[in-house]
């Protein structure tokens, strides 16, 4: 029947949407488009001359980079090896503080719903505050160095991995340790031969998922005084001195490369 | 009686004994590096804490109430910095995207260009980028506007790749044969397919984007973090206390309306 009614008129093509989604979609696409451009318009208003001017300015200025001082890369890198040893000890710390807090907010385990509600905000809320906010006070309660710098590394990096970890191990099958229950194993029994073996894997790769976010976060940690690489940076910028910012950049640049490089490699060969 | 035997362990090769060997071996001089390189001053932590924490924990949890109208401003501008970069990140990871694909591209080399021009944008942390652009067009907001979106086009555009290689041929391909046209097969073929996707990754980095710019304003790129870092120099910690609670509430609710958008949208 439609069809007889159809050939009548042109053949005309249905639209896949209705026409309701399409003005609904409309009205979200001039919204997304309006709020951008008031958000360029407002975060452009302190600025002299206007987009074009800094654009055409950006590459003058940008030269003044080059070439980078590669003469100070020895002087550099105590500080570079300071950022990784923070981030070494910091993910360490975060990946045995994380077991307990992991246990408690995966559902499975924690069977006592408050508790469980209780750590899961905590964390949620420890995962909003960003690491170098968490660094501002840490320095203002520990003073300038590296310490303040660890602490705060730890704290946000036990945000995401008991996060990560805790939905691992609610992902755990239960079976296997109900047949190790049934057949009389003990509870160490059935955490070490039942659990660990289906969560270690995914945990060590965590783990070193953290590591390269502490990797990163912690060239940066130094900008508000707590140590590291980025106490130097801070110090070359505040000098002018851009030829040794950059190489210090460069060197950043390289770490952060060769450590994802071979973390990436280590955690596709776990999983 | 019959007796009951344990199964046999499994047997390891003598290869397999001497990697685990080696992997704890590098594992325990990357410890020794670390522990023998690091040094804190636990005394004057220790003695710094005493003397800070009363004073500093308790402001913290007392937020000054009289700078709301500064730090909602500031929040604001914030949202804007993360808005507008995210945006314009979304955007430029599109054709970056597409040539990082291994399937579009239809060259190995060219999509492992385009792979490479990735990761070496997302091996810079935000902050860092940020210092780029304050140096190049000064110390306002749009320096962090600019930050985010160059920080974001690396995480999207690899995520969009990743889209753009899972697309069903199938669809192309049944198309091509009864006979769309090239505009056609993008609108009706790949659009439905990668935009929901799209759209998904770009508003989940927006989420990101949001804690980044956050902290922008220490290196002078706008946002809150100039306000953190005036707090801090000045030991406000009053005003520190508001400026954390109001960052942990809009991220709060940043977080919350994105996971609802997104489950809508795929």
């Amino acid at each position: 029947m439609t069809t007889n009614s159809n050939a009548g008129k042109h053949a005309q093509t249905p639209a896949i949407y209705p026409a309701k989604t399409k003005a609904q979609i409309t009205i979200i696409f001039f919204a997304v488009i309006g709020f951008y451009l008031y958000s360029m318009i407002r975060t452009q208003a302190e600025m002299v001359g206007g987009f074009g001017n800094a654009l055409s300015d950006m590459w003058r200025v940008m030269e003044k980079f080059f070439p980078p001082n590669f003469q100070v890369v020895g002087a550099i890198w105590p500080a570079m090896a300071t950022t990784i040893q923070m981030a070494i000890i910091a993910t360490t710390v975060a990946a045995i503080l994380t077991v307990p807090l992991a246990l408690l907010s995966a559902q499975n385990v924690t069977t006592f719903k408050p508790l469980y509600y209780v750590t899961r905000t905590f964390l949620n809320i420890l995962r909003t505050i960003p690491d170098l906010v968490l660094a501002v006070i840490f320095v203002g309660l520990f003073g300038i160095g590296v310490f303040p710098g660890i602490l705060a590394l730890i704290i946000f990096s036990l945000g995401i991995l008991a996060k990560l970890i805790s939905e691992t191990i609610e992902a755990v099958d239960m079976n296997p340790l109900e047949a190790m229950r049934a057949s009389g194993a003990n509870t160490l029994q059935m955490i070490f031969y039942g659990l660990v073996p289906q969560v270690l894997p995914q945990f060590t790769s965590f783990v070193l998922y953290v590591f390269e976010i502490n990797i990163r976060a912690s060239v940066v940690l130094g900008l508000v005084g707590a140590g590291g690489i980025g106490l130097v940076l801070d110090q070359q910028l505040g000098f002018y001195n851009y030829p040794n910012a950059m190489t210090i950049i460069i060197v950043i640049f390289v770490v952060v490369i060769a450590i994802e490089y071979v973390s990436n490699k280590i955690r596709e060969a776990l999983i | 009686m019959a007796t009951y035997n344990l199964p046999p362990k499994p047997v390891k090769s003598v290869w397999k004994k001497l990697k685990a060997g080696l992997i704890i071996l590098a594992v325990i001089a990357l410890y020794v590096w670390t522990f023998r390189g690091i040094e804190i001053d636990w005394g004057r932590a220790m003695e710094r804490v005493i003397r800070n924490f009363g004073i500093v924990i308790p402001k913290l949890f007392s937020p000054d109430w009289s700078a709301v109208g500064e730090v909602s401003m500031k929040i604001l501008e914030t949202i804007f910095i993360a808005f507008a970069g995210s945006f314009m990140a979304a955007i430029l990871a599109i054709p970056l995207g597409f040539l990082a694909a291994q399937n579009m591209s239809g060259n190995r080399f060219i999509a492992g260009i385009g792979k490479w021009i990735l990761s070496g944008v997302r091996a810079f942390p935000d902050l860092i980028l940020a210092i780029l652009f304050v140096v190049a067009v000064g110390p306002n907001a749009f320096a962090g506007v600019l930050a985010i979106a160059i920080g974001s086009t690396g995480m999207l555009g690899k995520l969009y790749s990743e889209v753009i290689e899972s697309i069903d041929m199938n669809v192309i391909e049944a198309m091509e044969a009864s006979g769309a046209n090239k505009i056609q097969i993008l609108f009706y073929g790949y659009m439905p397919q990668i935009i929901p996707e799209f759209l998904s990754y770009a508003i989940y980095r927006f989420e990101i984007d949001i804690r980044a710019s956050s902290i922008l304003g220490i290196v002078g790129a706008g946002g809150i973090g100039t306000m953190i870092i005036f707090a801090a120099n000045n030991r406000n910690w009053n005003e520190m206390g508001l400026i954390l609670l109001a960052i942990i509430i809009v991220v709060t609710v940043i977080d919350f309306l994105s996971a609802r958008i997104r489950r809508k949208i795929v």
